[in-house]
């Protein structure tokens, strides 16, 4: 106002101050509680009053004798209620004129949503111009969008998981591809700790597909496939290749006696009829080898080329064989049949 | 470990070491085929020991002891134009170092604001004498006090100020070899508060 030679300032009733700030503090000279906000009196209760601030708070940072002198030094504060929740407040302490007290506006800073939940405040706790219902508010919207997206990012990955299984998988007999056949092969010569690869094909197929229908065929597809699944280990890959191709992985299983034992398992399965609408679908299988030593790296496809000479050494010495392949000139016949018997009576039908 | 975590550290040993000594480290610590192709994922958790095998790994192939790992993963953090992020919210603590520093009591319930399940260690700083604090890292994060040692000496190159940083394990503690229980101190002297020019810091950022 002109002409008015008051010292200039402001005079605010404690009512006032706390409807601007309903979190205040204010000290007396010598550090004791003289008034509250309502909302920081709530929380404490009639009985801080007139207690020293440093009886009812912990003050990090504070030097071991808490005076008025130095409240005033730091620009912050930050304190701890001393009884239980233990909420923390950020504050800042300034003069008083006149009364020589410290006016201390505290709000809960990061401990927002503790405070919140632990002594039940609502929108009316706090001053109209305090952005803590819109931090609430942003951190209830920010919650809930991380979740809606890691929902979404677990679909998707639920999604790529069962679209790795399919491109992976041969749909008819649950098997492998040839996909995963090659992917197996490179991780066991990766590994370089030996293996042996087996080619199988079955003889006579073509005939019951063209004779019996392609439900026939299918039903003759996935019972090989279920011998061939039996015959070997969970850990052992198993893999149709073709139309009736099939490629068996077998870790470690490098001897020719535990391939005899294998084949004679397999054709022995095989030698039982396999019927479809209450008729026989007669057919063979053929069987080729390559043992792959532990330590002497070569390439994928000479595996399966050297299995592919003793599958074709295995037809072509009257089928249901299991030949081994011993080296580029040589191949070894390690097992033979009992379903011969069966494809000669077929043929004589 | 929360995946921010590891992916920072994939980040870290991608951008300097390059994609190839990371695919070195991911087979020495045996995690090549369990891990997706593409690394970690920022918003997934993972086993802990994972984190801890992947740092042993690193120091055995890049031939470096594991604490001094962690610290330039600490001044890659801020450094990094990558990181650019990162530092910001880091600079929000206060216009001075010295602001900063204190606004580290609080960077574990700000972290808990912003990824509730981040899970991180409560860090409390205290004044020891003029110019001189203590940064005490909380349980949980072995190594973290190494980590911290690289991020404060970032931040103060940051604020351009000259700051001497040691850190110290608590006595008797082997950390960073997983002692989980174990607390980690860092002591800070700030020699010169203005021993160079600040590097530019705005609050406001463009607006979408």
């Amino acid at each position: 106002m002109d002409g008015d030679l008051r010292p200039s300032g402001f005079t605010l009733t404690p009512d006032a101050l706390g409807r601007l700030m309903p979190v205040f503090l204010s000290l007396d000279a010598s550090c004791r509680l003289a008034e509250a906000g309502p909302t920081l009196a709530k929380l404490l209760g009639p009985a801080a009053m007139g207690k020293r601030i440093d009886e009812v708070f912990f003050l990090r940072h504070s030097p071991r004798e808490v005076t008025r002198a130095a409240l005033l030094r730091r620009p912050s504060l930050l304190l701890t209620l001393r009884a239980s929740p233990h909420t923390t407040f950020k504050g800042v302490p300034v003069p008083v004129a006149g009364n020589g007290g410290v006016l201390i506006n505290l709000s809960f800073g990061v401990g927002l949503r503790e405070a919140v939940r632990d002594h039940g405040l609502s929108a009316a706790d706090f001053a109209g111009t305090d952005l803590a219902i819109e931090l609430l508010y942003l951190f209830e919207a920010k919650t809930a969008v991380m979740g809606e997206l890691r929902r979404m990012a677990d679909r998707l990955k639920t999604a790529k998981a069962r679209a790795e299984i399919q491109a992976y998988t041969d749909p008819l007999t649950g098997l492998g591809n040839r996909r995963a056949m090659e992917d197996a092969l490179a991780r066991l010569l990766a590994a370089g700790t030996g293996f042996t690869l087996l080619h199988a094909d079955l003889d006579f197929f073509k005939q019951v597909n063209d004779t019996m229908g392609h439900a026939a065929g299918d039903h003759v597809l996935r019972a090989t496939a279920a011998i061939l699944r039996n015959a070997v280990r969970a850990g052992d890959s198993v893999s149709r290749v073709g139309g009736d191709e099939f490629v068996l992985l077998i870790a470690g299983a490098t001897s020719a006696a535990s391939l005899v034992r294998l084949g004679r398992d397999i054709f022995g399965k095989m030698a039982r009829p396999i019927t479809f609408a209450g008729r026989n679908c007669p057919v063979a299988m053929s069987i080729g080898a390559a043992i792959v030593p532990a330590g002497r790296p070569i390439r994928g496809d000479t595996a399966l080329a050297r299995a592919d000479v003793a599958l074709y050494a295995s037809k072509h010495s009257g089928r249901s064989r299991l030949t081994l392949w011993v080296s580029d000139s040589e191949t070894r016949e390690l097992v033979a049949g009992p379903q011969q018997r069966a494809t000669e009576r077929r043929q004589s039908r | 470990m929360h995946g921010l975590i590891n992916k920072a550290l994939q980040t870290f040993l991608c951008d300097s070491f390059g994609r190839a000594t990371w695919d070195d480290v991911l087979a020495r610590a045996g995690l090549r085929h369990r891990l997706d192709p593409d690394g970690f994922e920022a918003m997934n958790i993972y086993d802990d020991r994972w984190t801890q095998e992947i740092l042993a790994a690193a120091g055995e192939t890049l031939r470096r002891p594991q604490e001094s790992l962690l610290e330039d993963l600490g001044t890659y953090l801020v450094s990094s134009e990558r990181m650019e992020n990162l530092r910001r919210l880091l600079r929000f603590g206060g216009v001075t170092f010295t602001d900063f520093l204190y606004s580290l009591d609080e960077l574990q319930g700000r972290s808990a604001l912003a990824v509730p399940d981040l899970d991180m260690p409560v860090l409390s700083i205290s004044c020891t004498a003029e110019d001189s604090f203590a940064l005490t890292c909380g349980p949980g994060w072995p190594g973290l006090g190494h980590v911290m040692l690289g991020v404060l000496r970032a931040m103060a190159d940051d604020y351009g100020v000259l700051a001497v940083l040691d850190h110290c394990d608590t006595q008797g503690c082997t950390c960073p070899t997983g002692d989980r229980t174990c607390f980690e101190i860092i002591t800070i002297r700030v020699h010169d508060p203005a021993h160079q020019a600040a590097r530019q810091f705005d609050l406001a950022t463009e607006l979408l």
